[in-house]
């Protein structure tokens, strides 16, 4: 009896030990949920799903407090992804946080452009160059196409463009067959 | 000893219907004899790589040979103007691209004189082999077996491995394609000295031509021109005739038994390989100091009379194919092979660096495809497959959208050769689904990349403005620090004067100073020593550096609130009232000065708020 209370309490104290090591020694930084979700998310920074940022929407799918359905630029296919990811049940898009658009970038008209900063303190990833009284310019590669400087404009001079395809970033359909009516002869 | 030398052989491939003897009967069309078309349209962007930009504009006269476009980068290709002329404009017109979609190109009306800018001769031998390389970019010389690839990023050795074997593709498997036959039959001596230039920049020891076995006009024209040049190190290697013999890897597998495994070069196994074409436009660029702006065309298909042209790049390809005679019944052009060609948008699109061949196709000629039945799964496809991949799964994949799983069936090593699709019994357009899910993974490879990006920048965005907002505070901090410890300095005379009350506002002068000058030793060891008086309850001994900051931090609080009452009301009356108060009412007047100065302070950061 008291033999195996020693060898019990010995065990537990062994495999404790060994678990308590294992947790410091194979310590995960950060929740590594959150990065996943957040590599699906596409990064746009816009706050449409009411959040400040993809990073911190990917952290409240992450703790239950926000629905997938809630991020308009990654549309129906991010949808999909972050149920998989997730294992919950797909919804289709929120329409309270916007509907999703073709990728766009935004476009200063510069004649009317009065260099006030206003949208270059709006832009989440610094894609606009400018300085005060100076005319301002979209980096367009840079541009995630969030509409955040759109709002602050004073002269409302900035507009957004769709990406159109060019021949390097044109894509193949998908095969399709057109079906033909069989013509009927007339009776 | 050619005939000695043991070949080897690559698995699958498929032996369609050649129709080359009706396009090789006759030689090659000149230059002069072909008519120059009424305007000339030359895309900018006509190889692998970087977008050139545009060096001329409309109204500018160009001369031929002229650069329009220069190269971006090193890993781009210049483009220059085939003819002597005017530019017209320099817009985006149509591309020879299935797409339809248009490229930025040069419009150019010939003015019929043909005038070429001088073209001195490069003295290769004589200069470092990077400069030559970028002759040749600066000449457009990019691959013209079809892949277009800047050829002088190709002329160069593996890092870790010498080049052994320079492999020049002769084999030109695809039906209807007989330029590099023609090319080979009647400057085989041209193409001997292009290879001579591209041996020595590669320091190879040895090159083997690699030539189908139909076309033994073109063999014995090579091994003739090697005999005169006297150069036993150059061989001309008949292959067996078997599509696509002519792929790099499948050439370079046949002649050497080398295999290149996925994610790898030819150059990590001490091979190169180049079309006779490349080698034809090396020798011109350098040795005739000629860019490269023609090219050996075949015009086969629904024509009267098929023919190799050489053609200059921007011709419009019904202007090249109404030479040869177009008939009735043509619907479209098809540019490259039957096999591996892409359908043009329309007829008059210009020809470009990678037009070997233009095929008038017409429904008697090309049958429309039988519909698409279901996949039996009876793996003729994976026989076919030169490069040993599983058409029938990647098929499925690609089908399904599923394009991991498409990646993990190495769908990039697909080199779309089209021999599946022929075999394939239920008639499935296997190429065009491999196609469409290649195109749609790199799409998402460059949203992926433009996603990592954008957090980045975010990240960093957000960082920035987090350590603004600090320094800013700092700053503002050390400023009210040193107003409130000047302010002091002039207390500190009357401080006899006021007793009780104002040795608060002494101690937190002192570790105002001290705050402010850290440096000073001497000032900041003073400080416990006037710290006791306002920490009697406290036990005595040095102040442990966490009750140092909230004291710090509690003067700072202190000083800010008094620079705000200093400012509501005038300095003298202030100064004379402070000694009058009583410290609870004091203490009221610094609370009221700090909910002040945090509305302030809140009113200022709230448009900063407001934007994100």
């Amino acid at each position: 009896m008291i033999a195996a209370l020693i060898v019990m309490a010995g065990l537990a104290l062994f495999i404790g030990a060994v678990l308590g090591y294992a947790s410091l020694r194979f310590k995960v930084e950060g929740d590594p949920l959150v990065e996943k979700i957040d590599a699906i998310l596409p990064q746009t920074q816009c706050g449409q799903c009411g959040f400040p940022g993809c990073k911190p929407y990917a952290t409240a799918i992450a703790n239950g407090e926000a629905e997938i359905n809630q991020c308009p630029p990654g549309g129906d296919d991010g949808i999909h992804k972050l149920a998989d990811l997730l294992g919950r049940e797909y919804k289709p898009l929120n329409a309270d946080n916007g509907v999703e658009k073709p990728r766009a970038v935004a476009f200063i008209a510069e004649d009317l452009c009065i260099g006030c900063t206003l949208c270059l303190q709006a832009c989440p990833v610094d894609a606009i160059a400018g300085a005060a009284k100076q005319m301002h310019t979209i980096l367009a590669p840079l541009c995630t196409g969030c509409e955040l400087c759109i709002a602050p404009c004073p002269v409302d001079c900035i507009a957004m463009h769709p990406i159109e395809e060019t021949v390097d970033t044109w894509k193949w359909r998908y095969p399709t067959f057109t079906l033909k009516p069989v013509e009927r002869q007339a009776a | 000893m050619n005939a000695l030398r043991r070949l080897f052989s690559f698995n699958g491939g498929v032996k369609p219907e050649t129709h080359k003897h009706a396009s090789t009967r006759e030689p090659i069309v000149p230059l002069a004899d072909l008519p120059l078309p009424p305007v000339f349209v030359v895309p900018l962007h006509q190889s692998v790589g970087g977008m050139p930009t545009p060096l001329v504009s409309a109204g500018d006269r160009v001369l031929k040979g002229q650069r329009i476009g220069g190269a971006d980068g090193n890993f781009s290709s210049a483009v220059h103007a085939p003819t002597s002329g005017l530019v017209r404009a320099v817009e985006p017109r149509t591309m020879a691209h299935t797409s339809g979609l248009t490229l930025l190109s040069v419009v150019i009306e010939p003015d019929g004189r043909d005038e070429w800018m001088p073209t001195p001769p490069l003295d290769w031998r004589a200069m470092e082999p990077d400069a030559v390389r970028s002759w040749l970019r600066d000449a457009g010389v990019v691959g013209l077996g079809g892949a277009v690839f800047p050829s002088h990023m190709k002329l160069r050795a593996g890092r870790a491995t010498p080049l052994r074997t320079l492999v020049i593709n002769g084999a030109e498997c695809e039906p209807f394609i007989t330029c590099d036959d023609l090319l080979m039959r009647e400057r085989a001596a041209a193409i001997l000295g292009g290879i001579a230039i591209m041996r020595e920049l590669l320091g190879a020891a040895e090159v083997l031509i690699g030539v189908e076995d139909n076309k033994p006009e073109a063999i014995a024209s090579l091994r003739a021109a090697c005999a005169a040049r006297g150069d036993a190190t150059i061989q001309t290697v008949a292959v067996p005739t078997r599509y696509p013999a002519g792929g790099a890897k499948q050439l370079i597998r046949v002649l050497t038994g080398i295999e290149v495994p996925h994610g790898r070069r030819s150059t990590d196994y001490g091979v190169q390989c180049f079309n006779v074409g490349t080698a034809h436009a090396i020798q011109q660029a350098i040795e005739l100091g000629r860019p490269l702006i023609s090219r050996i065309v075949t015009v086969a298909g629904n024509v009267a009379s098929p023919r190799n042209y050489e053609v200059l790049f921007g011709t419009p390809m019904d202007f090249l194919v109404r030479q040869a005679g177009l008939l009735e019944g043509t619907t479209g052009f098809i540019m490259g092979g039957p096999m591996m060609g892409y359908r043009m948008p329309a007829l008059d699109v210009p020809v470009i660096k990678a037009t070997n061949c233009i095929i008038a196709s017409s429904p008697a000629l090309f049958a429309p495809p039988p519909p698409e039945m279901p996949c039996i799964r009876c793996g003729e496809c994976a026989r076919a497959c030169p490069t040993d991949l599983q058409p029938f799964e990647m098929y499925w994949h690609a089908r399904a959208r599923n394009f991991g799983k498409v990646q993990e069936y190495n769908l990039f090593d697909c080199i779309e050769c089209g021999c599946c699709s022929f075999v394939c019994p239920s008639h499935i357009p296997l190429v065009d689904y491999y196609r469409f899910a290649k195109t749609e993974i790199w799409d998402r490879e460059r949203k992926k990349e433009s996603a990592d990006e954008a957090r980045v920048r975010f990240e960093a965005r957000n960082e920035r403005i987090e350590r603004e907002k600090r320094e800013k505070s700092e700053k503002l901090a050390a400023r009210t620090s040193a107003a409130r410890a000047q302010a002091s300095v002039a207390d500190a005379a009357d401080a006899p004067a006021a007793p009780g009350p104002d040795r608060q506002a002494l101690v937190a002068a002192a570790l105002a100073r001290a705050q402010a000058a850290p440096t000073a030793p001497g000032e900041a060891r003073a400080t416990p020593a006037a710290a006791p008086p306002e920490e009697t309850a406290t036990p005595p001994g040095p102040t442990a550096p966490a009750d140092k900051n909230a004291l710090i931090e509690a003067a700072i609080a202190r000083a800010k609130a008094r620079k705000e009452a200093a400012g509501d009301a005038p300095a003298a009356p202030a100064a004379t009232a402070r000694k009058e108060r009583s410290p609870e009412e004091k203490q009221a007047l610094i609370d009221a000065a700090i909910a002040r100065a945090r509305e302030k302070k809140q009113a200022a950061d709230s448009p900063d708020k407001e934007a994100p």
